[in-house]
């Protein structure tokens, strides 16, 4: 009886990892299918526009990675280790950019800051001055501004809940130690807190390089826009897997060299004692109140509320909105918030799924799975459309009675599809930076006290993971609402979202009129942040 | 955090049971529709056509290249049976992939002028029809640029025009179409030339749309910068006085009128290959030709109809041209094949 159900689990576990890999493999498969013209498209690209392409790239994530770490890592800490006026309200405050797409914090910036925007034609007409006023926000500076505004939840997020669990008895051995706060700041909690860290710093860097909205908009030369112009204006979606595939072995490595820091340190601790005198914030007066409280407001400002500002004028100053149809928001914002949801918890029960099989089996296979799925995120999401439609339509052609094109998109079915080969990374970062924190040593005493498998899972891990879980489906759930280039292309017919109604208008230049959806889906998007946000400070 | 989820999934198994219903076929007067046109205000054309007919439209709007990938999975299960492209390129490309099924119909080959659609296929069926055209014209700063010195599209690349253009990325298809059109007057070293001499002339490296380089133009940041026309019919005809401001300050030209014309590039429709609804699909594609249809184009979006003796009823467009001007008659396949190499000619000349 063990027997079938541990070799049931492990069938369902290979078919789940071959769904999610799929469109993946897709693309590593494009090798095998080399031919003259993708090999002399590349070659044309290697010898003009690659190099800079790749050093874009690098120094774009070179700069958002400085920005998130710092800038969710000094805010995390900051209302979880301190006291200080508005910390209650600064603690979901802090999640509020989430909700922001990062397209939509790029035009709302661009709109108001470019050089005929507001603010510099007023700046000249006051001053009577010529020229730019301040720099060109629309570079590889500025996108790597915007991303870190829009990205450093993730890191924030998951470093706030790795830091609230915090073995508290080593700070307050540490502090019996007589250590003084910041050592004990540096030296015990952060580095804690650090596969928490590295996740939401990995999830920033993967979103970052997948990214098509800010990039192309901003008009800088990153790598995927390499594979779009490879796929879109080459029409060759061989060249565009293949330099898929280049961005591949770049994300792997950055996992493959993080897990290899992260496996010389042990992150687990008991069960946080919630009497003790460190898991209470240290107040903090005066100076030093003022300035963590700027610490935390700046994101907060600039990642949301300008934003949101810059937008209502938009809204305010454009015309056309009263052409809007009004009746169909409440469909939009209902289809958003359905196809988040019903994503965030497969995805959510898909990662807890895998990893608990890495935590209880571990072996080369459960790795390798884990590894192929957690790629997924990295791959631009017109990449993993092309790798899901690829094999669809051999399928479709080979069988045409099956009709699985039909079904692929005349249904939810391929977009959820899509959704989870994007996003189960996300909430698998999670779901592993949560096992991370819970000690071996409590599976082994389960198991000799007779509990194993599933139940081990049910009755000792599910108790301790449900913070990160809630984190990952909050997380998978915006990010669904967000999401782009598979929403437009795999959604069955009448289907809009927000995303897709705000994406339509500003693709069509009219910035007023895109700020309405995109306020509406910043507004859905509030409501499970704050349900969430409300639920882990209680949980 | 039990509570939550139960809310949570209870709103998600409501709305998730809609969204799992499929397209319904049977007995229903319907054609599904892939659309890349973007504009909300084609929302009042759909519901007009279905007032007239009865027919439902069932429509899913993406970009081209994203539709193209979707009707090659899809196959013959594809439920598509209308597609509306916004690009000669992409349109030429459809038919070359054999997306379209080649149709024979009076009224659209009466109203769709020769060089506006798909050659004919050896069965007199022809794979795809123009539907509206949009006009690549040059905007300049009306107080510090002459017209006479961009009245061609060779002039965008002439030294006098140094540190002056604006323009989007050359990749994006309106350009790429241009440049396509350009080999073909030009020759490719020339094409390759002349792109040289936009980059060495660029105020600043190309982002953006059409209508940020006219703001960019009316704001004193460029001198001179490339548009689809009715970008600057919307600024034109907008109620925003500062719009209405930036419209004023730029000069439009429509180059190239003594020698090959004007670029347009061409929206167009098709029936889908595999379409199950076939005569429902003629009939919504000979609905875009009508004078109502048309009209909208014209009033609705800023485009030039194809239907020729349309009475043009928009102010800005006719303000523009006086309704009337010399477009290029390049073959659109031409333009279409010209594509890779012009990418490719880009890259070389560090055109991004």
């Amino acid at each position: 009886m063990v027997f079938s159900s541990r070799l049931f689990l492990r069938c369902v576990l290979v078919v789940l990892a071959l769904l999610l890999a799929l469109p993946v493999l897709t693309v590593l498969f494009s090798w095998a299918q080399w031919n003259d013209a993708s090999a002399s498209i590349l070659a044309e690209m290697a010898s003009t526009v690659l190099p800079d392409y790749v050093g874009t790239s690098l120094l774009l994530c070179a700069l958002v990675s400085v920005g998130v770490i710092s800038m969710g890592t000094v805010s995390a800490a900051a209302v979880t280790l301190f006291d200080f006026p508005m910390r209650r309200s600064l603690e979901w405050a802090l999640l509020l950019p989430l909700a922001m797409p990062a397209y939509v914090v790029a035009y709302a910036y661009t709109d108001y800051l470019q050089f005929s925007g507001p603010l510099q034609t007023g700046i000249r007409a006051a001053f009577g001055l010529e020229g730019r006023v301040f720099p060109e926000v629309r570079n590889v500076w500025g996108a790597a501004c915007v991303f870190t505004l829009a990205l450093y939840p993730y890191v924030y997020l998951l470093a706030r809940t790795a830091l609230s669990e915090r073995a508290n008895h080593l700070m307050e051995a540490a502090r019996l130690l007589g250590a003084p706060l910041s050592r004990r700041i540096m030296r015990v909690a952060l580095p804690l807190a650090r596969p928490a860290i590295a996740a939401g710093t990995a999830l920033a860097l993967m979103e970052t390089l997948a990214d098509f909205g800010v990039s192309s908009y901003f008009g800088i030369q990153t790598f995927t826009a390499g594979i779009y112009k490879a796929w879109l204006v080459m029409d060759n979606r061989i060249a565009a897997a293949q330099l898929a595939t280049l961005l591949l072995i770049v994300v792997v490595a950055l996992l493959a060299a993080e897990q290899r820091a992260q496996s010389r340190l042990r992150f687990s601790s008991a069960r946080a004692d919630r009497h003790s005198s460190e898991s209470q914030p240290l107040k903090l007066h005066g100076l030093s109140a003022a300035f963590v409280w700027t610490l935390c407001v700046l994101p907060v400002l600039c990642g949301f509320v300008l934003p949101v500002l810059f937008m209502v004028r938009a809204l305010l100053q454009g015309d056309g909105v009263v052409d809007l149809p009004w009746d169909r928001f409440m469909q939009w914002s209902l289809t958003s918030l359905s196809l988040g949801g019903m994503t965030a918890l497969l995805a959510v029960g898909a990662a807890l799924l895998l990893a608990a099989q890495a935590r209880l089996h571990p072996n080369w296979l459960t790795r390798q799975a884990m590894g192929v799925v957690s790629l997924g995120y990295a791959v631009p999401g017109a990449v993993i459309v092309v790798g899901l439609l690829l094999p669809v339509g051999w399928v479709q052609a080979t069988w045409p009675q099956s009709g699985v094109g039909f079904w692929l998109t005349a249904t939810v079915l391929g977009l959820v599809w899509a959704y989870l080969v994007r996003f189960v990374a996300v909430a698998l970062q999670s779901v592993q930076s949560g096992y991370a924190r819970v000690p071996a040593s409590l599976d082994d005493s389960a198991r000799m006290l007779g509990t194993s498998g599933l139940s081990l899972v049910r009755r000792v891990h599910w108790p301790l993971l449900k913070k990160p879980l809630a984190a990952a489906t909050l997380l998978v759930l915006v990010d669904v609402m967000k999401e782009l280039p598979a929403t437009l292309v795999l959604r069955p017919f009448n289907t809009d979202t927000l995303a897709v109604m705000a994406y339509q208008l500003a693709r069509d230049e009219r910035l007023g009129e895109a700020a309405l959806p995109s306020l509406a889906l910043v507004l859905v998007g509030l409501l499970p942040v704050i349900l969430l946000s409300r639920t882990l400070r209680r949980s | 955090m039990r509570r939550t989820l139960t809310v949570l999934s209870l709103a998600i198994s409501a709305v998730s049971a809609g969204l799992f219903s499929t397209t319904a076929f049977a007995d229903e007067q319907v054609i599904n529709l892939y659309s890349a046109r973007h504009y909300p205000t084609d929302e009042a054309l759909y519901s007009d056509f279905t007032k007239a007919t009865g027919i439902k439209i069932n429509r899913v709007d993406s970009d081209d290249a994203g539709i193209i990938a979707r009707l090659k999975a899809e196959g013959t299960a594809s439920p598509a049976d209308v597609i509306l492209l916004v690009d000669a390129a992409r349109l030429w490309k459809g038919e070359v992939d054999g997306m379209f099924l080649p149709i024979k119909s009076k009224t659209l080959e009466t109203a769709v002028p020769t060089q506006l659609r798909a050659k004919p296929s050896d069965d007199g069926g022809t794979a795809w029809f123009g539907l509206s055209t949009r006009a690549r014209v040059v905007v300049y700063d009306k107080l510090k640029v002459k017209r006479e010195d961009v009245d061609t599209y060779e002039e965008l690349a002439d030294p006098k025009n140094k540190g002056k253009l604006c323009i989007r990325s050359g990749s994006h298809p309106y350009n790429l179409s241009l440049f396509g059109a350009m080999t073909e007057h030009l020759g490719p070293a020339a094409t390759e030339t002349w792109l040289k001499g936009m980059v060495d002339n660029m105020a600043r490296a190309p982002k953006g749309g059409d209508t940020d380089q006219i703001k960019a133009v009316a704001s004193g940041e460029c001198g001179i910068a490339v548009t689809n026309t009715y970008y600057l019919a919307r600024l034109m005809r907008s109620t925003n006085p500062a719009e209405k401001a930036v419209a004023e300050r730029v000069g439009v030209v429509f180059p190239n009128q003594q020698s090959w014309g004007t670029h347009v590039n061409v929206a167009g429709g098709a029936v889908a290959r595999y379409s199950k609804n076939q005569t429902n699909a003629v009939k919504f594609l000979e609905y875009l030709v009508s004078p109502e249809a048309q009209n909208h184009f014209a009033n609705g979006n800023n485009e030039w109809p194809v239907v020729k003796g349309m009475k043009l009823d928009n102010p800005a467009l006719k303000a523009m041209t006086g309704g009337n001007f010399k477009s290029e008659l390049v073959p659109i396949s031409a333009v279409g094949m010209n594509q890779i190499k012009v990418q490719q000619m880009l890259d070389r000349v560090g055109f991004k």
